[in-house]
């Protein structure tokens, strides 16, 4: 990122931690900016690549998961992130994160989830509580709120997790598994927003959340259902975890050859066309 | 005694099911071969099984190649009641009908040979799907054909299925060969079009293959699509080759996905290509709006069909001019192909995909139901090909993706390759690619996405002109799947006042084009309602457009009525 960039998140804003949090996470693991990929939609959280050192594919309103998707099946040794907001990866890109999910590539979905709309200044996000008063329900949310654990371990997400900003070394090290499966990985992180939720705050979201035991085992699905169901406080850690899932990459047949090293194969378009004599 | 020369007219049709595609394919391939020449359309309509569907086959002498719908039937051979009914309005003093005498309703125009279909084919194999090839036979035995090559291509098409059905279907095909031959002798039927050398290394290709070639031929490595008719076929026909050729085909959930998969995929160096028709299009229109922004190259093949939302789904149409030319919110540059010929479908694929490249942005290829369905020979040798390039430049530590340069395009880098970090925004950008809101910048940004259009301007393909449109005082226009409807009127008109002029490339026009047009009159035919290239022509060049021959019923123009449009031209005095 250019040194004299003015971020554009308001002071105190759960983006920040997230941004320090995901900078080391991809250190620690050894990614250099030019073998990193981060595609993101649009919101606030989907400034995240603007500040990143890394290629950014900063694209539309929840298609970051689509586009990563062609950017990991054009070329992929190239390490691809999505991130956005919950509005933008659970709102407007939920038939991606569904059916992206059902063809598995390797790449990981980072949600800045705060349970609000940022930038279109505080209506309802797909996650807000019922009741929560917003300008288009001056009275509260009257609709359920999206449950995206659940609904990833729906579609069989091979991993699930769920991380809070406020606990930045647990964050980094389940955004470092995250990247590191190998295969589509959701990461729901708990990012306040400072300007528009003041209810799910930094505090609200201490209180409201808890480390799943060491003794869980992630690999039970029906289990990871269960705790994704709970309400009155949120598990933190790997929900769930699937290895034995094919990745898309290998099923579509794909190489190591980025497409744009592709050479034009001459033999082969002469065998295509002579089928059509 | 009744003679068919120069060309013949056949039309098969029959429900859903019936296998009449099966004819056609094998009439095709067999005509082909022995030196004919050789055409087909078809219309159907929006259902798996039932209704009733037809296809034309026009036979010809290769020298005076014929490549367009005509409404005049010669040889009607109806597979069922319905299909007699639905084509009645075609049969003429001049056709003969061969239909079940159940069938043929005496007192109706034509002539009608009672055809004994489904008691061959329940002879053949105990089934009346057999009567397609019974069908196949006679057709076969009316023009004199030998069955030699039918029975290969039968054996060939049903050898999955097992030897007893190839049997059956040969013995189907047996039965009405027989009967074909001794209609013909004793009704006098002579068919004197004559094959010239045999054509069997050329291609048969329909418009949806051609534009799976060219798309090969351009090095199309990936393309993301949902199924909508008609657009599908292109998405099959990468599918059917991606293991041989390499190209990377996924099925997405929605348009949207499509369009910003094969971005993300450009965005990483791949040739991606999406397909669609009109209203799958209407939802990627966001994506053409971030390739303009981004300055990222995707191809976009639309196969038009009647609008607006579900309209007539397996119809056909010009109905989707504007919408490419508009689509996408913002300014921002573009070019759009529409083809009239399978050669040029390969060309102008290749075109769409090296001018996006170069110039960083999104190319169209509007095609049409008609044109995507409809089948007519290529030399092997006639393939167009377009050098390959990628247009791809290594990245150093230092690159900036929106460079500012004198002719708005900057060094298109790609993640991987190369030190530098490739970063590219929806959101106004400054050089480095990183989100801005200073004015002076979106200035720059502005100048730089719009002045390519100028040099595109400059390059466009310049239209076909035929029929002596040089000396003609009248120019009659078509654009995309009207040529050969065109060229075979005005062939047929044989007026020195008329002469023919074919937009390959609709947008931008080459401002050379005004040259071509100047002094004459302009009429175009377009199968839309309003005229919309029409529109576009006066917009573009500033001339007027003295006639616009428009259909929109979702039926392609038949040389018959447009024999009948056109000599209007010659009675009126301009």
């Amino acid at each position: 990122m250019p040194q004299e960039t003015d971020i554009a998140w308001c002071p105190g804003c759960g983006n920040f931690p997230l941004l320090t949090i995901l900078k080391n996470a991809l250190r620690e693991l050894g990614k250099l900016p030019e073998e990193t990929v981060i595609a993101s939609g649009i919101g606030q959280a989907a400034k995240m690549p603007q500040y990143v050192d890394a290629h950014m594919f900063n694209g539309l309103h929840g298609r970051s998961i689509p586009a990563a998707m062609g950017i990991k099946l054009a070329n992929r040794n190239l390490t691809v992130i999505a991130e956005s907001g919950d509005g933008d990866i659970y709102g407007e890109g939920g038939n991606h994160l569904l059916h992206v999910a059902r063809r598995n590539p390797d790449i990981t979905v980072l949600v800045h989830n705060n349970m609000v709309y940022g930038l279109t200044k505080g209506q309802a996000s797909p996650t807000s509580e019922e009741g929560m008063k917003n300008p288009i329900q001056p009275d509260g949310v009257i609709v359920e709120p999206f449950n995206p654990i659940a609904v990833a371990l729906s579609v069989d997400v091979p991993f699930v997790a769920r991380a809070n900003v406020s606990d930045p070394a647990q964050a980094k090290e389940i955004i470092k598994q995250a990247i590191s499966f190998k295969g589509f990985s959701v990461v729901d992180l708990f990012v306040p927003c400072v300007v528009f939720n003041k209810t799910n705050t930094y505090q609200w979201f201490k209180e409201h959340t808890y480390t799943i035991p060491e003794s869980y085992d992630p690999t039970d699905r029906v289990a990871a259902f269960r705790l994704a169901l709970e309400t009155d406080r949120l598990a933190l850690g790997v929900l769930y975890r699937n290895d034995t899932r094919e990745l898309y990459e290998d099923r579509l047949g794909i190489t190591d050859t980025p497409l744009y090293e592709r050479e034009f194969n001459e033999q082969a378009f002469q065998e295509v066309i002579a089928g059509y004599r | 005694m009744s003679q068919f020369s120069k060309d013949i007219s056949i039309v098969i049709g029959g429900a859903a099911g019936q296998g009449i595609q099966t004819v056609e394919a094998a009439l095709m391939r067999i005509l082909k071969d022995a030196g004919y020449g050789v055409f087909a359309c078809k219309e159907y309509m929006s259902r798996v099984r039932g209704g009733s569907n037809s296809v034309e086959i026009r036979l010809s002498s290769t020298k005076v190649p014929r490549r367009a719908y005509v409404r005049r039937i010669d040889f009607l051979f109806a597979l069922d009641t319905v299909a007699l009914e639905h084509l009645r309005w075609r049969i003429g003093e001049g056709t003969t009908v061969f239909a079940e005498k159940s069938d043929a309703n005496d007192g109706k125009v034509g002539r009608y040979i009672d055809t004994p279909l489904l008691r061959f084919a329940n002879e053949a194999g105990n089934s009346p799907l057999y009567a397609n090839s019974v069908a196949l036979g006679v057709i076969l035995g009316v023009l004199g054909v030998s069955q030699e090559a039918a029975e290969t291509f039968l054996k060939k098409t049903f050898d999955r299925k097992g030897e007893d059905i190839v049997v059956k279907n040969i013995i189907a095909l047996e039965k009405g060969y027989d009967f074909g031959r001794h209609t013909a002798y004793a009704e006098g039927i002579e068919v004197i079009v004559s094959p010239e050398e045999e054509k069997k290394d050329d291609l048969l290709l329909d418009g949806t293959t051609a534009l799976g070639i060219g798309a090969l031929a351009a090095g199309c490595d990936f393309i993301s699509s949902y199924p909508m008719s008609p657009g599908t076929g292109v998405l099959t026909f990468l599918a059917q080759h991606a293991k041989k050729t390499g190209v990377v085909v996924d099925q997405a959930e929605d348009e949207i996905s499509a369009i910003n998969a094969g971005l993300g995929a450009s965005y990483a160096g791949a040739r991606a290509l999406v397909t669609t028709s009109g209203g799958g299009f209407d939802l990627m229109q966001e994506g053409v709006s971030l390739s303009g922004m981004i300055e990222t190259p995707i191809v976009i093949h639309i196969g038009q069909r009647p609008g607006p939302a579900t309209g007539l789904p397996t119809r056909t149409e010009q109905g989707d001019l504007n919408l490419a030319l508009y689509a996408g919110h913002g300014e921002f540059s573009r070019a759009i192909y529409a083809p009239g010929s399978p050669a040029e479908a390969i060309e102008t694929m290749q075109h769409a995909f090296d001018t996006a490249d170069a110039y960083q942005i999104p190319t169209f290829v509007l095609s049409d139901q008609y044109f995507l369905d409809a089948i007519s020979p290529l030399d092997t040798g006639d393939v167009p090909r377009i050098p390959f390039a990628r247009h791809v430049t290594k990245t150093a530590k230092d690159y900036r993706r929106y460079v500012l340069t004198k002719d708005g395009l900057s060094p298109r880098g790609v993640p991987g390759y190369g030190d530098g970090l490739v970063c590219v925004d929806s959101d106004e950008h400054d050089e480095s690619g990183h989100i801005t809101e200073s004015f002076d910048v979106r200035k720059d940004m502005m100048d730089k996405r719009s002045r390519r259009l100028d040099t595109l301007r400059n390059n466009a393909m310049m239209p076909k002109e035929f029929d002596n449109c040089k000396d003609a005082e009248t120019a009659v226009i078509s654009w995309g799947s009207n040529h050969g409807v065109l060229e075979e009127t005005l062939g047929k008109l044989g007026s020195v006042r008329l002469g023919g002029l074919h937009f390959a490339q609709v947008f931008p026009i080459n401002p050379e084009v005004k040259k071509l047009l100047k002094g004459k009159k302009i009429v175009i035919v377009e199968n839309n309602h309003s005229g919309q290239f029409a529109d576009l022509l006066v917009r573009e060049l500033g001339v007027t457009v003295s006639r616009r021959i428009l259909k929109s019923t979702g039926e392609p123009f038949c040389v018959e009525e447009l024999v009948e449009e056109l000599k209007l031209e010659l009675t009126t005095d301009n």
